[in-house]
């Protein structure tokens, strides 16, 4: 027989109580596997590191910078500094400082790259700066004025000097400015572009409507499918799943293609329904090279991306709580409304944010269906990338597209939160 | 008592091979706890199932309160169902999971919140009205989908093992709870599962479910102490089987063969001629330890194998009876256990009413 525990004993007992060095031990442990961890996760931290934070930094810095004219033209921009358009035409230092940086530039071969960037702003300005650079010689000197005037009247003007000194800061907002399809007039102020040259924002829109279009579409057709999917016996779901991931294992330029001979004028699509007499030869349908073939494409390949998060949610939702529902005498439609649909809600958002981000990045599908009116801000990146060069203006709208999605994002967050 | 519920001729399959459920006819009172036990896989869910309509009987009818339900929803049948795993919906808080069943009857509001407080106040959950299900803990949960299924005041109620995820102590005392509320309510229960102490000690009549056959069903007593076949008696409580053949009948009572020249005298509950071969049944504790003279009717020798201490009581195994240890259980009172030793020869005996020869237990 052992004597009851007196206090002590229990006090001792008590788990609140722990000695310093157990404490130490137990977090030398703890450091131990959190150091393991962190092991497990390099890769794939120096992964997103390299394929993913450094990338999109670049991106960043490179929206904001521009070393051309700012180390190209820096006399011209010194002799610039306290001028203003509203003077009239700028000193004479300015002109000298310009003939020394255009010969500086001519010897170092970097005078059609300056050019280049002040054409971006002011179209011309390269071949300008070009003719100018052959025909300016010793006999300038004396009067550097009068010399480039005779050279090129644009010289006489204050315009290209204004532009010169806004493309002139070595860190700029201009690019973010042209992708908001803003500008600056040569006295530096914020001004909204011209009427025909803004179409920045418009993409903007319609890049933000077409995806959303393309989610809720794909939403319409997938939660039927994924319903199905999870809820038919084992077999013939593996079937629907088959057929489901069947666009997956085909390349996307086939399945555009045979979009293009389903929807085109002459095409199935048009040609059946001339032939059943729903539509007259005269009015076949425009369903390709405009947003409508955008949206339909679009739908075609992000569907998967929308059915398969939805199902895996549709999958986890107990068959016994709409089973109760009914047994508690909700109809079959309240049962769906009030429980079923409610719970897969999460799916729902995690497809249609899936889609939409997807879709406001592909330029491939709006490229080649997209026609005219089916161009989305990508394709404006993509053209500014490969074309126009002005890698700038790409890097600025891509960060706004990056921080709108985000916004987008956050928004429905919210949204879908105060669903719940 | 009248009757509520009458299944006639239930059969179900659902593959079109083989029946789940074989040619059941049930008949539950008005008021009653009726308890379906059985293993697993016995058909017992699809029973009720069947009776709430997620399932259509293969063949055969159900009739509730004199309604033919054969074809009639769930929604429209009015019967209350706590399932497995409760199902509560995770998407409402505790007071909306219960107003549900009112809400979609259209009850004015002020009746409908009245409703809920009471209900809440039954199972005692008044303060956590406002909380998810996922905040509760297993027993709380089950109180909520108890309430939920009586709160429209259904005049039956189903319950598909509901107390099967609980702990120990907890399960009993949600088995007390539930008693209470259907002794206060009357409401007809239908209460499944594969726990025999919950179903003895919860129901008015138990039935016993094996293959998708009722293999008895009567009050909870006769259950134990007369089952009707080897299965039942094998199921509910322990048994010692042994099997032998019967010799000679006379009136209720047999005489058995169990080795060559050893016969024991037996209640006659499943055979029927002599010369069958049958399995006897004999309760660990009603089994008696070196017998006095007159106080058994039967006496048979056996070797102790091994003892094992139990607090409340003493198990003890024996050789030389049967294939299988032959086990007594003795309440643990002073000496009880002096003669039990590993190794040590004994003679058991036992009253020939507490020896059942039952039907041939398949193997
Ligand atoms: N929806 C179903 N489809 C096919 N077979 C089923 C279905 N539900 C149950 N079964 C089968 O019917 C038998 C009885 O199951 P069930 O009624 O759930 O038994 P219990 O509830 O007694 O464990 C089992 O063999 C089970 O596999
Ligand atoms: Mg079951």
């Amino acid at each position: 027989m052992s004597a009851p525990l007196s206090a002590e004993q229990m006090a001792g007992a008590s788990p609140t109580a722990m000695p310093a060095d157990i404490e130490k031990a137990a977090r030398r442990v703890e450091r131990r596997q959190a150091f393991s961890a962190a092991l497990l996760v390099l890769p794939l931290i120096v992964l997103i590191a390299f394929a993913f934070l450094i990338p999109v930094g670049l991106l960043l810095f490179k929206s904001i910078d521009n070393p051309v004219v700012a180390e190209g033209l820096p006399e011209t921009l010194t002799a610039l500094q306290s001028w203003s358009p509203a003077d009239g035409l700028p000193s004479d230092a300015a002109y000298t400082g310009l003939k020394r940086d255009i010969e500086k530039a001519k010897a170092e071969g970097t005078l059609g790259v300056i050019g280049a960037r002040l054409n971006q702003d002011t179209p011309g300005a390269r071949s300008l700066l070009q003719a100018t650079g052959r025909r300016l010689d010793a006999t300038t000197d004396a009067d550097p004025h009068q010399a480039f005037i005779a050279i090129d009247k644009r010289w006489g003007e204050p315009e290209i000097f204004g532009a010169i000194r806004n493309a002139g800061d070595r860190y700029t907002l201009n690019y973010y400015l042209n992708a908001l399809d803003l500008t600056r007039n040569t006295a530096g102020d914020i001004i909204a572009k011209p009427e025909g040259q803004r179409l920045h924002i418009n993409l903007f829109i319609r890049t933000v409507w077409v995806s959303a279009l393309t989610a809720f579409v794909c939403f319409l057709l997938a939660y039927p499918i994924a319903y199905l999917l999870a809820h038919l016996p084992a077999r013939r779901a593996n079937l629907l799943m088959i057929v489901v991931l069947l666009p997956f294992w085909t390349s996307i330029l086939v399945r555009i293609t045979s979009w293009i001979a389903l929807l085109q004028k002459q095409g199935v699509v048009n040609d059946a329904l001339a032939s059943l007499g729903v539509i007259g030869e005269a009015g076949r349908l425009a369903l390709i090279y405009n947003m409508t073939g955008t949206i339909i494409v679009g739908t075609h390949i992000l569907l998967p991306f929308f059915v398969l998060p939805l199902y895996s949610v549709m999958k986890t939702v107990n068959p016994n709580l709409v089973r109760a529902a009914t047994s508690l005498g909700a109809s079959p439609f309240t049962a769906f409304r009030r429980v079923y649909f409610p719970l897969t809600v999460p799916g729902i958002f995690a497809g249609s944010s899936l889609v939409f981000i997807l879709c406001t990045g592909y330029f491939i599908t709006p490229a080649l269906v997209g026609g005219q009116n089916g161009q989305l801000i990508s394709n404006i990146i993509a053209y500014h990338m490969q074309q126009s060069l002005n890698w700038g203006l790409a890097a600025a709208l891509s960060t706004l597209l990056l921080v709108m999605i985000g916004i987008v994002y956050f928004l429905y967050t919210r949204l879908v939160r105060d669903q719940r | 008592m009248t009757s509520l519920v009458s299944l006639r001729g239930i059969q179900k399959t659902y593959d079109g091979k083989q029946l789940v459920v074989k040619n059941l006819d049930l008949e539950v009172s008005e008021g009653e706890f009726l308890t379906l036990l059985g293993p697993s896989g016995s058909g017992k869910t699809t029973v009720l199932m069947m009776l709430a309509g997620f399932e259509t009987p293969t063949t055969g009818e159900i009739v509730i309160a004199g309604q033919h339900m054969t074809r009639l929803p769930p929604q429209k049948r009015g019967i209350g169902m706590v399932f497995q795993n409760y199902a509560l919906f995770p998407n409402m808080s505790v007071a909306e999971n219960l107003a549900f069943p009112l809400e979609v009857r259209k009850l004015p509001t002020v009746e409908l919140r009245d409703r809920v407080e009471k209900s809440l106040a039954m199972v005692r959950l008044t303060p956590f009205a406002d909380r998810r299900p996922s905040q509760l803990s297993g027993g709380q949960q089950q109180r909520v989908a108890l309430a939920r299924a009586l709160i429209f005041e259904p005049r039956l109620v189903l319950m598909d093992e509901p107390l099967g995820a609980l702990d120990k102590n907890l399960r009993e005392q949600m088995q007390y709870e539930i008693k209470q509320i259907h002794a206060r309510l009357g409401v007809t229960v239908v209460y499944v599962t594969h726990d025999q102490s919950e179903a003895l000690t919860m129901s008015d009549r138990v039935a016993v479910f094996n293959d998708g056959i009722i293999q008895q069903i009567c009050p909870p007593k006769e259950l134990y102490e007369r089952p009707g076949n080897s299965f039942v008696a094998g199921f509910i409580g322990e048994n010692n089987r042994l099997s032998g053949v019967v010799r000679k009948i006379i009136d209720d009572e047999c005489l058995v063969e169990i080795a060559p020249g050893v016969t024991v005298k037996a209640r006659k509950v499943g055979v029927h001629a002599t010369a069958e071969p049958t399995t006897l049944s004999i309760r660990p504790e009603r089994v008696k330890i070196s017998p006095q003279a007159g106080e058994v009717d039967t006496v048979i020798a056996g070797e102790v194998e091994s003892v094992l201490y139990h607090g409340d009581h003493i198990r003890a195994h024996l050789r030389g009876l049967g294939p299988a240890p032959f086990v007594v259980k003795l309440p643990n009172t002073n000496g009880a256990a002096a003669t039990l030793v590993a190794g040590a020869s004994v003679s058991i005996g036992w009253a020939s009413r507490d020896c059942l020869a039952l039907d041939l237990m398949e193997a």
